[in-house]
C-alpha cells in the first residue's frame, strides 16, 4: 500500500480519537474564548480603533504556548502508556508515516480551530475595510507557528510516558522561542551585549518570524524557519522512538 | 516460515537473549515456555520487528526483519503481552483501523472485519469502546486484530492470560486449528497448554534454549517417565515393598500415601527397561500374591516436572537432598 495512504489511516483514527472523547469540544471551546478574550479585552480592539486584527493575532503566540501542548502530549506518550505503540509499530508501515500521519492529524485539528475564529473577520469586515490579504497572511502564519509548537510537543510526548511531564517540557522549548525575541527580552540583552549576538539569538523566536505574517508579508526566510522547525521536531521524534525501542 | 540464527538481544550490559536459534514452519505450532524474564516476549519482539536484535540473523517468510521490516511485517500477526488497543476506540472502529492498515479496502474490509468478530465472539460489544470493556473481550478484540488479514505467521504473548477457562478453551481450539495452515509461536505459563496445542515446545531459560523438543519427548524427560503408580488393599506396607525391591526391573520404590487399609506407593524402573515391562510384571506380581488392586497405571511424564528441574536445578537438588 501507498505510504500516503498509511500516513490517511493513521491521521483518520488520530483525529476519530480526538473527536471520541470531550477532549476535542473542550479544547476548542477554551481556545475560542481565550481568543475572544485577548482580542476584545485584554487586546483592546475597538480602542484601537483600526480595521486591522493586530489585537487578535498578537495574542497567538502566548495563546498557542498553553493550548498546543496540550493537544500534542498525548500523541505518543500515550500510545507508550497502552503499549499501543508496539502494535502501531509492527504494522506494516514505517515510523516516519506513523509520525507524519499522528502529526497531520493534530495540525488539522488546530486549523479547525483556528478556522472557527472566523467571526473576528467577519466583526472586522463590517465595522471597517480592512486588508484582508493581511489577514490572510497572518492565519497563515499562525497556523505554521502552530505547527511548529505542535512538532516540538510531539517531540517532547515521544521522550516519556507520562503526559504532564511531555506538556511542561514542551511549554519550556516554546516559551524559549518565544522569549528569545519578546521585545523587553531583547532590550535587556541589548543592554547588556552586543546587537550582533541579540539579533543571532532573535533569529531563533517565532515572535520575529511571525511579525513579518502580521504585516502581511510572506517572506520566504520565516516560511523556511517554520517549517525547518517542524521537519526538525519530527526527525527528533523518530530518532527518539528508534531509540525507545533499541532499548 | 520462521527462520532465528544465533539471535541476541542486550540492554546495555544485560543479556536478555542470548545466541537462540530455531525454525518454525507452516502446520507447526511452537509453545514458547520460560520462567518470567527468561527472554520470551523479547524474542518475539524482535522476530515482530519491534525491536532490532543485538545480534543474529532473523526471517520471516524470507524477508530478512531488519533489511526488509514492511514485507515481513506483512506476512505477521501480531497479540503483544496484555493485548493493548486503542482504549478511546469502539471494538468496530478499532478493527477497521487495523484491516486498512494491513491495506483492506471496501469490501475485502468489511469481510475480514465480519470474520473476525464472528471468530472471537465480539458481536455483543462491536460498539462499545475498548475502555469498558471486560479483560477478556479486551484481550479478543487484539486477538481478532492479529488474525485480520489471515496472516501466514501468527506470533501470540500469552493469548489465555486472563481469561476464564472457557475462554482459555476457546482460544486453545482456534490456535490449534489455524496452526493447521499457519505458523504459530505462542507463549504461555500454563503448562497443560503446550501438551494440547503445540507441535513442539521451546523452554528458554536466562535467554538461552534450555530444552527443544515435542511435548511428548519433553515429558520424556521427565523422572517420572516410566514409573508405576500403584494403590493396594489390605496388604501391609512392608510386605508389598519387599516383594516389589525384589523385581529385576525395580529400581526405588516411594510410599506416596499410606493409611491402614490402603497403600499408594510409586515404583521407577531400571534404565534401559522396555516400555510397559514394569507395570505388567507388577501385574503378574499382585495376581501371583492375590493382592487386591485398586489401581495400577505407568506414569507419561509430566511436563511442569521438566520446566521445574530445568529451570530452577538449584532448588530441586535442594529439595531431592532433604
Amino acid at each position: 500500500m501507498s505510504a500516503w495512504g498509511n500516513i490517511r489511516t493513521i491521521a483518520k483514527r488520530e483525529m476519530g480519537g480526538y473527536f471520541a472523547s470531550p477532549v476535542a469540544y473542550v479544547f476548542i471551546v477554551i481556545f475560542l474564548l481565550l481568543a475572544g478574550f485577548f482580542t476584545f479585552m485584554a487586546g483592546g480592539f475597538f480602542e484601537r480603533q483600526e480595521a486591522s486584527l493586530n489585537a487578535f493575532f498578537t495574542w497567538h503566540p502566548w495563546l498557542y504556548l498553553f493550548l498546543v501542548p496540550a493537544v500534542g502530549m498525548r500523541l505518543w506518550s500515550e500510545e507508550r502508556r497502552l503499549g499501543t505503540m508496539e502494535l502501531l509499530l509492527t504494522m506494516p508501515i514505517t515510523t516516519w508515516q506513523a509520525i507524519v500521519g499522528k502529526f497531520l492529524a493534530s495540525w488539522l485539528f488546530l486549523i479547525l480551530a483556528l478556522v472557527l475564529t472566523f467571526p473576528v473577520i467577519i466583526t472586522v469586515n463590517y465595522l471597517g475595510n480592512p486588508d484582508n490579504g493581511v489577514i490572510f497572511c497572518a492565519y497563515i502564519g499562525s497556523l505554521l507557528m502552530a505547527g511548529s509548537y505542535l512538532a516540538i510537543s510531539c517531540m517532547t510526548s515521544a521522550l516519556t510516558r507520562n503526559q504532564v511531564v511531555s506538556f511542561i517540557i514542551s511549554v519550556v522549548i516554546c516559551l524559549f522561542l518565544i522569549l528569545c525575541g519578546y521585545p523587553p527580552v531583547t532590550n535587556l540583552l541589548l543592554r547588556l551585549e552586543s546587537p550582533r549576538l541579540v539579533e543571532t539569538v532573535a533569529a531563533f523566536s517565532v515572535m520575529t518570524h511571525f511579525e513579518g505574517f502580521q504585516k502581511g508579508v510572506l517572506d520566504s526566510r520565516d516560511i523556511i524557519f517554520f517549517l525547518s522547525i517542524i521537519g526538525f521536531s519530527l526527525f527528533t521524534t523518530g530518532v527518539i522512538i528508534r531509540g525507545n525501542r533499541a532499548g | 516460515m520462521i527462520r532465528v540464527e544465533n539471535l541476541s538481544k542486550s540492554f546495555g550490559p544485560k543479556l536478555a537473549v542470548n545466541n537462540i536459534s530455531f525454525q518454525v514452519e507452516r502446520g507447526e505450532v511452537l509453545g514458547f515456555l520460560g520462567p518470567n524474564g527468561a527472554g520470551k516476549s523479547t524474542t518475539m519482539r524482535m522476530v515482530t520487528g519491534f525491536i532490532p536484535p543485538s545480534g543474529g540473523k532473523l526471517s520471516v517468510g524470507g524477508f530478512d526483519i531488519v533489511e526488509k521490516p514492511i514485507e515481513a511485517k506483512r506476512l505477521i500477526g501480531y497479540l503483544p503481552e496484555n493485548a493493548p488497543s486503542y482504549a478511546d476506540m469502539t471494538v468496530s472502529g478499532f478493527l477497521h483501523f487495523t484491516a486498512e492498515i494491513r491495506g483492506l479496502r471496501g469490501d475485502a474490509k468489511k469481510r475480514a472485519v465480519n470474520r473476525v468478530v464472528e471468530m472471537c465472539f465480539l458481536e455483543n460489544v462491536l460498539h462499545q469502546s475498548v475502555e469498558t470493556l471486560s479483560k477478556g473481550y479486551r484481550h479478543r478484540t487484539c486477538f481478532a486484530q492479529s488474525i485480520i488479514h489471515d496472516p501466514d505467521v501468527l506470533i501470540l504473548d500469552e493469548p489465555t492470560d486472563g481469561l476464564d477457562p472457557n475462554q482459555k478453551h476457546e482460544v486453545r481450539t482456534l490456535i490449534r486449528r489455524m496452526g493447521e495452515k499457519k505458523a504459530i509461536i505462542f507463549s504461555t505459563h500454563i503448562l497443560e497448554e503446550v501438551e494440547a496445542v503445540c507441535s513442539r515446545a521451546i523452554i528458554i531459560d536466562r535467554g538461552q534454549i534450555v530444552a527443544n523438543g515435542t511435548p511428548q519427548e519433553l515429558k520424556q524427560r521427565s523422572d517420572l517417565a516410566g514409573a508405576v503408580s500403584l494403590r493396594v488393599n489390605g496388604v501391609p506396607t512392608d510386605v508389598i515393598k519387599q516383594k516389589i525391591s525384589v523385581l529385576p526391573l525395580s529400581k526405588k520404590i516411594t510410599i506416596l500415601k499410606e493409611s491402614p487399609q490402603k497403600v499408594s506407593l510409586r515404583v521407577f524402573p531400571k534404565p534401559g527397561s522396555a516400555d510397559g515391562e514394569l507395570a505388567r510384571n507388577l501385574a503378574e506380581l499382585s495376581m501371583k500374591e492375590n493382592w487386591h488392586i485398586e489401581e495400577l497405571h505407568t506414569e507419561e511424564g509430566r511436563i511442569d516436572e521438566v520446566f521445574r528441574s530445568i529451570t530452577m536445578p538449584d532448588t530441586v537438588r535442594k529439595e531431592e537432598s532433604k
